[in-house]
């Protein structure tokens, strides 16, 4: 769904309402906008069936933090249940914007959590814009006590020209009958199982064409 | 899992062992409570600690960690004497009436062909007898002395109630009721689950804890039914996901096996690979193996792979271990045999055992590279912190560069949940700073040493210069290009091989899913069990179509499971040999007279008569092993082992120490304390309001469990003269922590074989970086010691002691 097309049919002003007092309906709140259609105004919860009254308490209710913000579906990053999220950003990256995470919650739709987060989840606001995010490729030198600030080219260029003087200096490409075994042994890797499984691939490639052997995931431990 | 999340609504009996889902896995344990309000089931939790599992249980029992097995047997013991058996399932699904080698034996707590000098067994005798054919002798009547039921009964037949007790410290009273609702689920209209988590897996012996539950599962029934399975709930999101794409040292993807030294070409390492079936008439699934591996080898390699050149076998590393494991590594690197080291998105510091010597190995390297959206304690494991990280900083020679990655919320692509559902997700923040994702990282390092051998020459190039990198943007390759490729494609024009003049998949188009793959160069996958993912259809992971028919909780709709978008592996068990229902009211597939239908996706071919293919098409036999022949290195069957260190020996050999085929190295042999010196049961475990080692970052979840602490009984407090929330050190063989101390009722000291047993318990989630206060964790302490099978490190059950003491150098009271 394009950004356009979900904007027209998710209003950002029934996310508030819904998000308040009308959880408990038995309908999930997506679940009820896609039945009502784009564009859904307090006349029209009338006649889906609830009170007048409610319906010009709806038509009253201040627009919260939540209005304008681009949603965006995504997925708990800790455990493996997998708990769908959305979150909701001031501005939009897919339309090419900056975009900066005002709220994190979790998703009603989703079969698995259907809305619940649990105290992680509840807080991954805290995670995306932690103090201790890193922003900037670093160096230690060795021996020293600090890290410097370094560019990605300069940080990319000493990381290919170590693994290249590792890997021609330790390589094992022959065993002692002779027999190609294609063996890098002196480099090892730490794969993350937090990483997509696109990103694994990717992962993979490099490091088993470049013969890395000492490589394992985190389901190693 | 080899059911759902969603799945778990429909037991009628949940069983936490060798887990703790409240507190880890809350948001999944929901269906828990959905089967308890809604199906009346009943939740059994068996732990060493009443843990927020365990308080909203139908029943605990405590357990001394490490003992699962003597536990678990003991069960089966039980429902095999108290003929509490699914006898149609288990005569017709598993391989009880198979005939088992004369040389195959056990005594003294040792299978036979223990070798102690090689820490190993000679595994030749356990093994069918196989007829002429070659296929596998049966005794359908079960009356053979040498069939698997009649050896499983008196293997089993050690672990009384009283064994039982005396080796876990489980009160027999208590192990008997356990036994007796789990008995219960032996009717096929009752089922079970089992879930468990890294509470099995960290032990020495931790795949057999695991088979141990398989096995009872299988002979109650459950396993393939709705409500049942063997539910391993996962860590990490997308754990499962690198598991499935192989990125480990002994794998390659989709459970295609790395190749050894001992293959030297391509037909060879096809050769042990034939998976011939061993009962007539089976479906034995990795027969596909050539095609998947095939088609593997073309994603890598392209048009360099070839028939005359083993589709490019050659660029392939080949292993003279088993497996260059996380221990192995770290036991290279303190011998200065490593000398780089790429850290992505992990924290060995905190992560693996024996932080002494991690720390010591890390010291040892050329060159450390991390990649992370956060600090770790392992980019900074050079830089003093006092008692905290009390190193030389001068002294370490390491090279270190930090690289700032993207995290999820700046992030798009899939990842695999424990029930095997592939679920896409999109971006929905700019990166801070400079952070990058990691596919532009690994792409910016492969590109540039790819440059620089073309330039310069250098060690075997050919597997570098001949990596099939077809992007639109080769610097940075999207994630839905990956994804097709991890889908595969036709590389020719694929044709029907009943009628050549039809082509089933033109050449370039993505194929359906893996059933298309061909072995002659014609298909590419990057994975095969994942294939289905992105077809033609589009990218099926991103599927949000949330309806459940007659509320099953398959939800088939909803993104994409492997394989073949599969939601219950094994299915083809939920119904009897005629393809009906064991339960009516629980139907998952059913047999129509000409076809497969139900719920979900069968998984024997859908036209297979239900007398004929069995249901467990991945092993040769077509069902499953109660005994799994020589598969696993420490044994066929399951028995107890205590840990390495153990407060008590074990009953059946008081020589024996931990698993017996574990893999030791010299240099940790003086490093296993004993009972005399450590005299306390020490495991560790997480908390809910954290994970891992990162949300110590998150001042919420840092305000909500602010600083380490060890937990342990109000006796054991008094003994030692400790107070509730005062300094206590704790330390073994391998290092000292201090913590707070916390007081409970919830750890109780336990009496095994005539000794008390008192539990220490240590959570993992500080170190010397983020918002929380500066602590430890339990790895400072865990011995280096890995699972016999798979190296996994053992946590969950060492030796400590413990003494009352004052606050560590830098922290605040």
């Amino acid at each position: 769904m394009t950004a356009a097309a979900r904007e027209a049919q998710f209003p950002s002003w029934d996310i508030v309402f819904f998000g308040g007092a009308f959880m408990n309906v038995e309908l999930s709140r997506r679940g009820f906008l896609k039945a009502t259609g784009a564009g859904v105004a307090a006349t029209s919860l009338g006649a889906m069936g609830f009170g007048a009254a409610e319906a010009a308490v709806a038509a009253h209710v201040r627009p919260l933090k939540l209005a304008n913000t681009t949603e965006t579906r995504n997925t708990c990053p800790y455990c493996s249940v997998a708990c769908g999220i959305i979150i909701y950003s001031k501005g939009d990256v897919r339309k090419g914007e900056r975009a900066e995470v005002v709220h994190i919650e979790g998703d009603v739709d989703h079969p698995t959590n259907l809305g619940t987060l649990c105290p992680k989840g509840a807080a991954l606001k805290d995670f995306v814009q932690a103090p201790t995010r890193l922003t900037q490729p670093r160096i230690r030198k060795p021996g020293s006590d600090r890290f410097e600030d370094v560019s990605w080219d300069a940080a990319l260029d000493r990381i290919a020209r170590l693994m290249k003087h590792d890997r021609d200096a330790n390589f094992l490409a022959t065993n002692a009958e002779g027999l190609a075994v294609n063996r890098w042994t002196t480099t090892g890797m730490l794969a993350a199982s937090a990483t997509t499984n696109e990103t694994a691939w990717t992962t993979f490639k490099v490091a088993k064409a470049l013969g890395i052997v000492g490589f394992d995931n985190q389901a190693r431990v | 899992m080899t059911n759902a999340w969603t799945d778990i609504k429909n037991t009628d009996l949940v069983v936490v062992m060798g887990g703790n889902a409240a507190e880890a896995h809350p948001c999944g344990f929901k269906w828990v409570t959905e089967a308890k309000a809604h199906r009346g089931a009943k939740l059994i939790v068996v732990d060493p600690r009443y843990t927020r599992t365990a308080s909203v249980s139908d029943f605990y029992a405590p357990i001394r960690q490490g003992t699962d097995i003597a536990f678990l047997l003991g069960v089966i013991n039980y429902c095999i004497q108290n003929n509490k058996v699914q006898w149609d399932y288990t005569k017709a699904f598993t391989n009880a009436s198979y005939i088992i080698q004369d040389g195959f034996g056990y005594s003294d707590g040792l299978f036979t062909g223990y070798d102690e000098e090689k820490r190993d067994y000679d595994r030749s005798s356990w093994d069918y007898v196989m007829d002429e054919d070659g296929f596998a002798r049966t005794d359908p009547t079960l009356t053979h002395p040498r069939c698997v039921w009649n050896l499983l009964k008196d293997h089993v037949s050690a672990y009384t109630p009283e064994m039982v007790e005396r080796i876990c410290g489980t009160p027999k009273a208590k192990f008997l009721k356990v036994a007796e609702v789990i008995s219960e689920c032996s009717s096929p209209t009752k089922t079970m689950t089992s879930m468990y988590a890294l509470g099995w897996t960290q032990h020495s012996h931790g795949a057999q804890n695991i088979r141990a539950m398989a096995m009872l599962q299988l002979i109650l029934g459950n396993i393939g039914v709705r409500g049942g399975g063997m539910n391993a709930l996962r860590g990490h999101s997308n754990i499962q996901g690198l598991t499935d794409l192989g990125l480990m040292s002994h794998l390659l993807t989709g459970y295609l096996n790395m190749p050894t030294e001992k293959e030297p070409d391509f037909e060879t390492y096809m050769k042990s690979r034939q998976f011939r079936p061993l009962r007539p008439g089976q479906t034995s699934y990795w027969q596909n193996y050539r095609k998947f591996m095939v088609s593997f080898q073309k994603a890598m390699w392209g048009d360099a792979a070839t028939a005359e050149n083993g589709w490019g076998y050659h660029y392939l590393p080949k292993l003279d271990v088993p497996a260059y494991d996380v221990l192995r590594m770290f036991e290279l690197m303190n011998h200065g045999r490593v000398n780089g080291y790429i850290c992505q998105g992990f924290n060995p510091v905190l992560a693996f055992p024996n932080r002494g010597k991690v720390v010591a190995g890390l010291s040892k390297l050329k060159f450390l590279i991390t990649m992370d959206p956060l600090e770790t304690e392992t980019a900074r494991f050079w830089e003093n912190h006092g008692e905290f990280n009390d190193v030389d900083t001068a002294s370490i020679q390491t090279e270190v560069i930090q690289l700032p990655t993207r995290c999820f919320a700046e992030d798009e692509g899939s990842l695999t949940n424990s029930g095997r559902w592939l679920q896409w997700f999109w971006p929905a923040a700019t990166p801070p700073g400079e952070a990058r994702s990691d596919i532009w990282i690994m792409s910016q390092i492969f590109l540039r040493m790819r440059e620089m051998y073309r330039r310069e020459g250098g060690a075997f190039p050919d597997p570098l210069l001949n990596l099939s990198w077809d992007y639109h943007d080769p610097n940075d390759p999207e994630p839905e290009e990956l994804a097709k490729e991890i889908n595969g494609r036709a590389l020719r024009d694929l044709t029907d091989p009943n009628d050549p003049s039809r082509v089933l998949v033109p050449a370039g188009k993505q194929v359906l899913n893996f059933t298309q793959l061909r072995d002659d160069g014609s298909t590419m996958c990057g994975c095969w069990i994942y294939s289905g993912n992105f077809n033609e259809a589009g990218n099926n992971m991103a599927r949000r179509d949330n309806h459940d028919p007659d509320n099953t909780g398959a939800y088939l709709g909803w993104t994409f499971a492997w394989p073949l978008n599969r939601r219950t592996l094994y299915n083809r068990a939920s119904a009897d040999l005629n393809g009906k229902p064991w339960d009516p009211s629980r139907k998952l597939m059913e047999w129509d007279g000409t076809k497969w239908t139900g719920y979900d996706v069968p998984d024997i071919a859908p036209n297979a008569k239900p007398q004929d293919v069995m249901p467990f098409i991945m092993n040769q036999e077509g069902v499953s092993r109660l005994f799994s022949r020589g598969m696993m290195r420490d044994g066929p069957f399951p028995a107890h082992m205590e840990p390495f260190e153990s407060p008590v020996q074990n009953v059946f050999n008081r020589k024996m120490r931990g698993n017996p085929v574990a893999r030791i190295f010299e240099s940790d042999v003086s490093q296993f304390g004993t009972s005399d010196e450590f005299p306390y049961a020490a495991t560790s475990y997480r908390l809910t309001e954290h994970f891992h080692y990162w949300t110590k970052h998150n001042r919420v979840n840092a305000s909500l469990q602010p600083e380490f602490f060890v937990e342990l009984s109000e006796e054991l407090a008094a003994e030692k003269g400790i107070q509730p929330g005062s300094w206590v050190r704790v330390w073994s063989k391998r290092g000292s922590v201090k913590a707070k101390a916390m007081v409970t009722k919830r750890i109780r000291p336990m009496m095994c074989d005539g000794k008390t047993v008192h539990v220490i318990g240590i959570p993992l989630h500080w170190g010397f970086v983020g918002a929380a206060k500066k602590g430890f964790g339990p790895n400072s302490l865990t011995p280096f010691v890995g699972e016999a099978n798979i190296e996994t490190p053992g946590y969950k059950a060492f030796l400590v002691n413990i003494e009352p003491s004052t606050a560590p150098g830098g922290a605040v009271a």
